[in-house]
């Protein structure tokens, strides 16, 4: 008979009534500590954490079309055909994904960080690289959506969803 | 009824290709959207990623008439679905019809892209793994490597059918976006399974334009900004046993790209073989059309 043989005894046999609790006790530690953390990752990608990845060169960049009718026409093409079935074609957010007429985009962001997530996407939360999109294309779009101004603009009685994945 | 075999392979095939026929003329009535911002490359593949959620859905053809083999026109359906940002996964359904001979299905793919970096880099890497199980019949011509040559096209399709390929291919994708332009590079090894055979290698390589930058904000139908052109060069590089150019196909062509507004975009590109052991020309013809947000379809509408 080996050493192995000899310990082989049921668990239940071995540890005691309380003894027992203190596991349970710690694997619900462990859950609240997991929720607790998953908590802080949703607040962190809630308040949209993409706007501090941007460098500060592209945060100063000035769109050269800003305002012009014919790009943001343009723009307005191109968001039906690239954007509006992720953002809604009010560009309020659909689903899941996020409103781009919240505070955030409208005034916190700048052209140049729209830009910046234009290039690089935030690939781990669904937004799409468009980089291979032409530049002109992307400021055209940028054009566009800010044009649009903030959700109080927009029709009453249809609420924006909150800017939670980007 | 008891058929005869080829009999029954004939009506098995007709059979898929129908369904194959019907499937895509609903998807055309309702998927009416034009694919996304993919580069008019048949063999190279672009760095760019299926959009999170969307499903496209492309009709790949190839035709040629080898000068020691009867002509034949090789089909391929690409079922591309982007999982996540950074994943893309394809399955593929290969066959194809060879004059004075016969149709057949001759197997699947079933490819997954991964972009290991998730910010965009002057020249951007993705990682692409395949299973393939196809037999020697495969006509889509979708890669070169080894020594692939004009020959193995010539050999009839009873022959060629009964050696089937179980096959890993790996790829590095390189891809650059500079001013407009996409520049593509493919580095591809090849193994087969469920033979004793070498690793093979080839390349491709791929760089496009489309011909207008910005939108015109009007929804026209012959716009330049609907178009794209570009070249591709790719072939083989020989096995582990014999690296090289020499003894393997080699072509190059142009390619175009035409989106048609809220519709499919269409792709096509003459494709001349450099070298005896390539084909004098491949006509390469694709029609893309992109399902956005698939998922949606089986939600609540106004949500």
């Amino acid at each position: 008979m080996n050493a192995t043989t000899v310990n082989r005894v049921p668990r239940q046999a071995r540890i005691p009534g309380g003894a027992r609790r203190a596991p349970a006790r710690r694997v619900e530690r462990l859950r609240a500590a997991l929720c607790f953390v998953a908590l802080l990752i949703c607040m962190a990608a809630a308040d949209g954490s993409w706007l501090r990845s941007v460098p500060p060169d592209y945060h100063s960049k000035a769109n050269p079309l800003a305002g012009q009718p014919a790009a943001i026409a343009g723009g307005e093409v191109l968001f039906a055909d690239r954007c509006a079935k992720c953002h809604g074609k009010d560009a309020l957010g659909r689903g899941k994904r996020p409103s781009l007429r919240s505070e955030r985009v409208q005034s916190q962001a700048t052209e140049g960080d729209i830009f910046w997530l234009l290039k690089n996407g935030n690939l781990r939360r669904g937004m799409p690289t468009w980089s291979a999109m032409p530049e002109p294309s992307r400021w055209q779009i940028i054009a566009y959506v800010k044009s649009l101004g903030p959700e109080s603009a927009s029709a009453p009685g249809k609420k924006p969803r909150q800017e939670k994945s980007k | 009824m008891n058929f005869p075999t080829s009999n029954r392979i004939a009506l098995t095939t007709r059979a898929v290709l129908r369904s194959i026929l019907a499937v895509c003329s609903l998807l055309f009535l309702f998927a009416l959207r034009a694919a996304g911002q993919e580069p008019p490359y048949f063999v190279t593949y672009s760095s760019a990623l299926e959009e999170p959620g969307n499903l496209e859905i492309s009709l790949k053809s190839t035709q040629a008439s080898p000068a020691n083999g009867n002509a034949f026109l090789g089909s391929v359906l690409e079922l591309e679905y982007g999982v996540k940002g950074w994943w893309t996964t394809e399955f593929y359904l290969d066959g194809q019809t060879t004059r004075n001979d016969s149709t057949l299905f001759t197997g699947f793919r079933w490819e997954n892209r991964f972009r290991p970096l998730l910010r965009e880099h002057f020249i951007n890497p993705v990682l692409y793994v395949e299973y393939e199980n196809t037999n020697t019949a495969d006509r889509s011509l979708l890669e070169i490597v080894g020594h692939d040559s004009v020959a193995d096209l010539a050999i009839p399709n009873s022959a060629a059918r009964r050696e089937i390929e179980r096959e890993m291919e790996l790829k590095l994708i390189l891809g650059s976006n500079v001013h407009g332009w996409n520049f593509s590079e493919n580095f591809i090894a090849e193994k087969a399974l469920n033979e004793s055979e070498p690793w093979e290698f080839g390349y491709a390589l791929g760089a496009s334009r489309p011909l207008r930058l910005d939108s015109s904000g009007k929804s026209c139908f012959l716009c330049r900004e609907n178009f794209a052109a570009g070249a591709e060069l790719y072939g083989g590089l020989g096995t582990t046993e014999g690296f090289g150019w020499k003894a393997t196909s080699q072509y190059l062509g142009p390619t175009v790209s035409f989106g048609i507004p809220r519709g499919p975009t269409i792709f096509l590109s003459p494709q001349f073989g450099l070298n005896d052991n390539s084909a004098k020309v491949l006509f390469r013809l694709s029609v893309s059309f992109e399902v956005q947000q698939v998922g949606n379809i089986f939600r609540r509408k106004n949500q």
